[in-house]
């Protein structure tokens, strides 16, 4: 879990903050608030994941509750990757 | 059309002819045909000009009868014909056929009310020896630019800033203000222009400058207080509405074809463009000439609509289909003629265009600019209305679907739940009140590309209320006008003249030498279209449906029924290979290396490198992302061009101004 956080933290500052302010950015922040994610940046944090873990995202997954801050990605990807094994 | 400049030194102090032809000469672009100069002890007046009206006879600066009035004037007085019969009634004479020549005597008969009386797109400078003023204005809806400075005693101005920077005083400074107008609307509010103390003159805006004062006043204003939203038109009305918008559109495009050399015209593929087409082969006939943009990218692509279009109306077609390659390569000299950074590159393409109007031939081009301010056009406006109905039912599963519908070529919309939608778009309840309702989102959108702006710019611009600026230059009772007149005001007041007029149209067009004329922006249409209820330009969400049913007619059904497409072209793609990653033109490595963001000072270094990587690693698919790469792109062009290297920039124009075009 600590280690998708991780991941998933490095990836969003990489793309959405381009680096600058990262020690703002807590893993409960949310990424609408904070205004880092457009429609286009929800789906590259969709294919992110998707290759990163293995994890395939129906639509009716693609909801805030389960992107919009990195510990409720790193949660999303734990509740997938548990029903995988 | 034509390039002015000039100035008066408030001080007294005698005008140098020089300087006057420098400044000119700097304009050749705007008008290669012939240029002359005018001085009277403090005042000088210069003209380049590209001969359209009475070409034997417009030599300009001139002068009335009595030698006491002298003009130097940029563009089209259209109803100049119908002005010099009246003028002639009431005992004036005329030595020539021109359009000029009859704004003197306008002056002559009503001083600066006679603007009043012109319909058409102008910028002009009247010196009054008589009165001892100066007397400088722009047509209504910006059309023509002017830009003025105050000097050292001089008021200096030209239809182009590079002129203005020959005066020594003036210097390019970046205007941090400016700079984050452009990275929110995409342009700086007028009158301020990216340069500090450089000024435009705003559309529908007169400069008086007499006994040592300079007043600004404003002559023609976008006015929407007598609409009502909530009217509904019979349909025997609709049928009386469609009538008249024929009519006028029809003169519109009549009087536009007023000129002594051939006129041609732009075709998109969309309505607005094929309805001017065929408007003006219903005087032209079969001889007329259009023009268009093609683009690799199927996605912007819109060749088989215009196809359809020549195919069903007959005219000689001409296309220009640009590559990537070739829009990054374009995108310097661009610059130089746009004086402004901008957020998108959909201005090159036009810019290539231009050149490819200019070499066979045609000087004058017929546009359909205007139509989607004017005539309920703009998704914006749809977005707006889909947003205000969804938040008057917020738990409603089907009105979120709208906005999916609204945007079918945005990939990213598609799969996103009404969670996401209800975020991106701002829909909430009680929203609609904002007076900017409609583009807070895409302005708080773009607003985030300000992300890349170094520590200092951003400690400078920290103290600014969000959307103060704009809200002071609104009129008085906006906020009582509903959703969609505000918007439509936002977009025909601002973006019109700000981008889509000026670095999307004037700039890249006379770059090339070439007129555009736009029967959208008669006045006449325009003031007529502020009358129309709203439900008939927009019924539920058809867009358009006035001009549709005015003009269905006319045009292939092809181009009636399609999706509306906005114009757009490719950005990050421009200027790295997707394929290798690599800098396509020399100059983007140099303008986005480490060492030269850091030296001019405007961007963050390390954040733009990011950026750099994402898009080079081919990621930067979003809207964000490819604004901000071409703003910065552009940003550091403009310093480079007009800050840094502005004395080789100078002479380098002016000599080419002399000897060959502009592009090769």
């Amino acid at each position: 879990m600590e280690q998708i956080e991780r991941e998933v933290r490095q990836f969003v500052i990489d793309n959405f903050l381009f680096g600058e302010g990262e020690a703002q950015l807590s893993n409960d922040d949310s990424f609408l608030e904070k205004g880092l994610v457009d429609s286009m940046g929800i789906l590259t944090l969709v294919a992110f994941v998707q290759d990163k873990y293995a994890v395939t995202v129906p639509d009716e997954d693609l909801v805030p509750e389960n992107w919009d801050s990195v510990k409720r990605i790193a949660r999303f990807v734990q509740g997938k990757s548990s029903v995988i094994r | 059309m034509c390039g002015i400049a000039g100035l008066l030194n408030l001080n007294g102090a005698p005008a140098e002819a020089e300087r006057l032809w420098q400044m000119i000469r700097l304009l050749g672009h705007r008008g290669p045909d012939d240029s002359g100069i005018y001085m009277d002890r403090a005042v000088g007046l210069a003209h380049s000009r590209l001969s359209i009206i009475d070409i034997s006879g417009g030599h300009q600066p001139m002068h009335n009868g009595d030698r006491s009035t002298w003009i130097t004037f940029n563009g089209e007085i259209f109803n100049y014909i119908e002005l010099s019969k009246e003028l002639s009634s009431k005992g004036h004479s005329f030595s020539t056929q021109s359009d000029t020549e009859v704004i003197l005597k306008l002056y002559e008969e009503y001083g600066p009310d006679c603007v009043q009386h012109m319909n058409g797109q102008w910028a002009f400078a009247i010196w009054d020896t008589k009165k001892k003023r100066l007397f400088l204005s722009r047509d209504r809806l910006g059309v023509r630019p002017l830009f003025y400075v105050t000097a050292r005693n001089s008021l200096v101005f030209a239809s182009e800033i590079k002129s203005l920077l020959l005066h020594p005083g003036i210097d390019a400074v970046i205007d941090l203000k400016a700079l984050a107008q452009v990275f929110t609307y995409w342009f700086p509010l007028a009158p301020r222009t990216i340069f500090q103390n450089i000024f435009e003159l705003p559309p529908g805006h007169s400069l008086i400058a007499e006994n040592g004062k300079i007043d600004v006043r404003r002559h023609w204003q976008l006015d929407y207080s007598q609409i009502d939203p909530t009217v509904e038109v019979p349909r025997a009305r609709e049928e009386t509405y469609s009538e008249e918008l024929r009519e006028l559109l029809l003169d519109a495009t009549r009087i536009r074809l007023r000129a002594d050399v051939p006129v041609g015209a732009y075709l998109s593929g969309g309505l607005d463009s094929s309805i001017i087409t065929a408007l003006t082969k219903k005087f032209v006939g079969s001889s007329l000439c259009t023009f268009s943009v093609a683009f690799e990218d199927r996605g912007l692509d819109e060749s088989a609509y215009q196809q359809e279009v020549v195919r069903v109306l007959g005219t000689n077609h001409r296309t220009i289909r640009c590559t990537a390659a070739e829009i990054g390569e374009t995108l310097p000299e661009m610059i130089w003629h746009t004086e402004c950074p901008v957020l998108r590159t959909a201005p090159a393409p036009l810019f290539l265009l231009s050149k490819l109007v200019r070499d066979s031939g045609f000087k004058v081009v017929l546009t359909g600019e205007g139509s989607d301010e004017f005539q309920g056009g703009y998704d914006i406006y749809k977005e707006a209305k889909i947003r205000a109905f969804w938040a008057a039912q917020l738990d409603s599963k089907r009105r979120p679907l709208l906005l999916k519908k609204l945007y079918p070529y945005l990939a990213g919309l598609q799969r996103q739940s009404p969670a996401y939608l209800q975020a991106f778009f701002h829909v909430r309840s009680g929203g609609t009140s904002d007076p900017f309702f409609s583009h807070l989102p895409r302005w708080e959108l773009t607003a985030k590309s300000q992300l890349f702006f170094s520590a200092a710019v951003r400690a400078q611009l920290q103290d600014r209320v969000p959307y103060a600026d704009l809200q002071s230059l609104l009129p008085q009772d906006f906020s009582r006008w509903d959703v969609f007149s505000r918007a439509q005001y936002l977009e025909g007041a601002f973006l019109l003249p700000g981008y889509l007029l000026s670095s999307q149209g004037d700039r890249v067009a006379m770059a090339h030498s070439v007129e555009g004329r736009y029967p959208f922006l008669d006045h006449r249409v325009v003031e007529f279209s502020t009358r129309i209820p709203p439900r008939l330009k927009m019924k539920v969400l058809k867009e358009k449906y006035l001009l549709k049913l005015a003009f269905g007619g006319m045009v292939p059904p092809s181009v009636t029924q399609r999706p509306k497409q906005p114009y757009r072209a490719p950005d990050a793609i421009c200027f790295f290979n997707p394929v290798n990653g690599r800098p396509r033109h020399p100059y983007v490595g140099e303008m986005l290396s480490p060492e030269l963001i850091r030296e001019y000072g405007i961007f963050d270094p390390g954040t733009v490198l990011k950026l750099i990587e994402k898009v080079k690693a081919g990621r930067a698919t979003s809207f964000l992302d490819n604004s901000a790469l071409v703003g910065i792109v552009s940003t550091q062009l403009i310093i480079d061009q007009f800050v840094v290297h502005l004395r080789e920039k100078l002479s380098d124009g002016a000599n080419r101004a002399r000897s060959s075009p502009v592009c090769n």
